[in-house]
């Protein structure tokens, strides 16, 4: 679709390899994909030209970034109705498809829709990857990732690196911690240290809402 | 309930029921539930908002210049607006006056806020309401180029565009993917526009995304981020600095330059192709009446976009401001928020409790001394269980939302209201382009009062709001050059400064509606906090005299081409571009199902 409307800073959002982590870290395991992308971001490093970025659950803004890649590598918590821990990768163009097989989260609809648009508009990108991981616990409003997931993120990210090499991303593994990808007070440590308790989170149902209901 | 009457709607709930559930996708928090008659006519609206809020419970004992960035926090749409809201209440409360850069700098922000919502919600939420994008499938490209052509100078519209993107959407139809247009009702008699003006309408949805990624540039630029941009009590937190020493990131001229360039494309882009788009559409649905609901009788506006700073009065404010009630169009009347009489909120249908004396049927609180205590239960003939609920009763208690009344009428609010009251208060800027949309439409004045005339409203709002962007910018580059760079007045920002006591009312012209916050300070933190959004307004639940809402209303004796396909019922409510609601289409959790619609 050229010309395009508008395009006074498209380089801003320009890049040839986007690896992308989605999700939301407050409920569980729909967090794997931004937790897998913060370990792969302290330990690796990457040539110009690669960017990771904490997608959270952004919708449409970041359709700019996704048709800004000609190489997307997506790590996602994903259904598909598999034991949990299993770890799924989709190529091509059977990644917006296998998206919308069956949703989980509302965040994956509006993800499942930005690359479906981006290919409306004409992205036409050399590769796409995505690299999901089924979830244990969903449910947990709050909760960090479930020892079964957690325990997948190495093995996901030998598969994304592995991908990556090939793509010339130029991993190379790092000497000093780097800055932090997202904020302080959602790293990982602190995040599940600071939870309180069911009781005083009522997650236990709150009768301030159920009434005697609950 | 049975059959009664009020406000000029004959409401009856005898017939088959229908529930929709959610109606939005990404938020989810609204349900409306509606009963037919034989002719599958509404006879009955009830809208549920199915969410607690609860910031104002967050907000007590806080610091009152942090209260925006809590209340910015009540949605992730019209983000900076509650914002907005927000420190103007506080600047009230405590005296503070703003400077005159800072005046422009909000305006600029809250309008481009005003574009930014109204284009995204007309193309990628609503438009889909109207355009059936798989008829598009068949549209002649080349008679496609004819009919953009005939309505604008918009460059992008030869038959080739239209072609290629009709055949990326073939190829997508093909292969079984419709993305954004799954799990539309298409085909549903409903729709009726030619195949040409689907496809000219499915291409501009996709350029509309360019733009809303550079508009809220400006929010970036002057707030810092987007969404959620950054705010002060006291003015603006953005430094101004033109000559580029001395202060790092601070606003130079590049960047004024930058925003400037933004506003023209904009002004290009809402004008050459969002209102020619509107008309078009209008013009294949001007049989489609319905919709109107309390636009045509009682309608509200607090006004908005002050033109120097500090001065609230109706005259210094370019947006609107009054009210009309009982559908008189000889009269606005003046609203006034501290007056305890005339702004109230009720609970007698709403999930909430007042406290001690306060505690009886058809008590109204204003919000300075509002409350705000869940209690959650449902009316005896309601269906289901607490956690499930199959069916509500709406003699109970029935919505998270309260029942703001003013002078005790349900009011309508949002671009609608405002520009019916520009419109009879003769104001031209208002006046002119809806005269302008009739006559080419060839239609009267009461064809304004319906689902259509709201989403015409919005149109023309957002081509309003990006020339008085281009004024206020303006204003702003002419008053930096005249060597004047403040942004912040801090001489109140320390709390000694302050009075024991004080209250203070903000409020602005959300892109939904008036929004209203009340605050009450006691020794430097929040004694109380009351927000009265737009969509309280608009989905509002009964009182205790049986008054409905503005969305119970527009939904009122709208006939349904198929009962099981709830098409009109979420035109309707998606023209109130509901706060609540975040998309057009509606998806269950497993992705197939468009929404649960249950008939009974």
């Amino acid at each position: 679709m050229k010309p395009r409307a508008m395009s006074t800073s498209d380089l801003d959002y320009r890049c040839d390899t986007l690896i992308l982590g989605i999700g939301n870290l407050l409920w569980a395991d729909e967090g794997f994909g931004v937790r897998a992308l913060e370990k792969l971001h302290a330990d690796w490093s990457f040539r110009p030209g690669v960017r990771l970025l904490d997608g959270g659950t952004q919708g449409l803004y970041l359709l700019p970034y996704i048709e800004g890649c000609r190489k997307l590598l997506i790590l996602d918590a994903v259904d598909y109705g598999l034991p949990p821990g299993t770890l799924k990768v989709v190529r091509d163009e059977e990644v917006p498809r296998f998206m919308g097989v069956k949703k989980m989260s509302l965040h994956q609809t509006g993800f499942q829709e930005v690359l479906s648009v981006a290919q409306l508009r004409g992205w036409n990108p050399d590769s796409v990857m995505l690299i999901g991981c089924q979830p244990e616990t969903l449910d947990d409003y709050g909760g960090s990732l479930s020892d079964t997931v957690k325990a997948r993120i190495p093995e996901a990210l030998n598969l994304a690196l592995d991908t990556l090499y090939g793509w010339l991303a130029k991993p190379l593994r790092r000497t000093t911690p780097p800055a932090d990808l997202t904020l302080d007070s959602l790293a990982l440590e602190l995040y599940e240290a600071e939870r309180p308790s069911a009781e005083m989170a009522c997650r236990m149902g709150d009768g301030r809402f159920l009434g005697g209901a609950a | 309930m049975g059959a009664y009457e009020t406000q000029g709607f004959k409401l009856d709930n005898s017939g088959k029921r229908i529930v929709v559930d959610p109606v939005t996708r990404i938020e989810g928090h609204m349900r409306v539930e509606v009963n037919l008659d034989t002719n599958n006519v509404i006879r009955n609206a009830v809208s549920t908002g199915t969410m607690w809020r609860g910031l104002e419970v967050i907000l007590k004992g806080r610091d009152p210049r942090d209260a925006w960035a809590f209340t910015e926090r009540i949605c992730g749409v019209c983000t900076g607006t509650h914002a907005l809201t927000s420190v103007r209440a506080v600047e009230d409360a405590l005296g503070i006056l703003i400077p005159e850069n800072a005046n422009s700098i909000r305006n600029i922000m809250q309008l481009t806020l005003q574009v930014h919502d109204h284009l995204v919600h007309f193309y990628h939420l609503h438009a889909l309401d109207w355009v059936d994008v798989v008829s598009a499938l068949s549209a002649d490209p080349k008679k496609t180029s004819e009919l953009a052509q005939s309505i604008s100078s918009w460059p992008l519209s030869s038959p080739g565009y239209f072609r290629d993107i009709q055949n990326r959407l073939k190829k997508f139809v093909e292969s079984g993917q419709l993305g954004p247009f799954m799990n539309g009702y298409w085909g549903n008699p409903a729709y009726k526009l030619p195949p040409e003006a689907n496809l000219m309408a499915v291409t501009h949805y996709l350029e509309a995304l360019d733009f809303q990624k550079e508009i809220v540039k400006i929010h970036t630029i002057y707030g810092g981020k987007n969404p959620h941009p950054n705010w002060l009590v006291g003015g603006v937190p953005c430094a101004i600095n033109v000559h580029e020493t001395g202060a790092v990131g601070a606003i130079n001229m590049e960047r004024l330059n930058l925003i400037s360039h933004i506003i023209d494309r904009t002004i290009e882009f809402i004008d050459q192709v969002y209102i020619p788009d509107l008309l078009a559409i209008a013009s294949f649905y001007k049989d489609w009446t319905y919709g109107g609901g309390l636009a045509s009788k009682s309608v509200m506006s607090y006004g908005d976009i002050p033109d120097k700073a500090n001065d609230y009065s109706a005259a210094n404010l370019m947006m609107p401001r009054g009210a009309i009630i009982n559908g008189d169009l000889s009269k606005v009347h003046e609203v006034d928020l501290r007056d305890p009489s005339q702004i109230q909120e009720f609970v007698d249908h709403s999930w909430f409790k007042y406290a001690g004396a306060n505690d009886a049927a058809g008590k109204g609180l204003h919000p300075w001394d509002g409350e705000t205590v869940a209690h959650y239960e449902l009316g005896k003939n309601a269906k289901g269980t607490s956690t499930n609920i199959e069916q509500i009763d709406e003699g109970g208690k029935y919505s998270w939302i309260k029942a703001p009344r003013w002078k005790g009428h349900a009011m309508e609010v949002g671009p609608l209201a405002r520009y019916i009251i520009g419109y009879v208060q003769n104001n031209p800027e208002f006046k002119e382009p809806v005269d302008r949309v009739l006559k080419k439409l060839d239609l009267p004045l009461p064809a304004l009062f319906s689902t259509l005339g709201r989403t015409a409203a919005r149109g023309l709002e957002a081509s309003w709001a990006v020339h008085k962007m281009r004024y206020f910018q303006d204003k702003l580059v002419a008053n930096i050059k005249a060597g004047d760079a403040s942004t912040a007045n801090i001489e109140k920002w320390d709390p000694s400064t302050w009075p024991k006591e004080a209250k203070g009312v903000g409020f602005t012209e959300a892109p939904r509606g008036a929004l209203g916050h009340w605050i009450k300070i006691k020794e430097g933190r929040i004694d109380n906090y009351q927000c009265v959004v737009p969509t309280t307004w608009n989905g509002s639940p009964r009182d205790s005299k049986g008054q409905i809402g503005a969305f119970e209303a527009s939904l009122m004796n709208t006939p349904m081409a198929k009962a099981d396909q709830p098409l009109e019922i979420l035109r309707t409510l998606h023209s109130f571009d509901p706060c609540l609601a975040c998309s057009t289409h509606v998806m269950a959790p497993d992705g197939q199902e468009m929404t649960r619609v249950r008939v009974r």
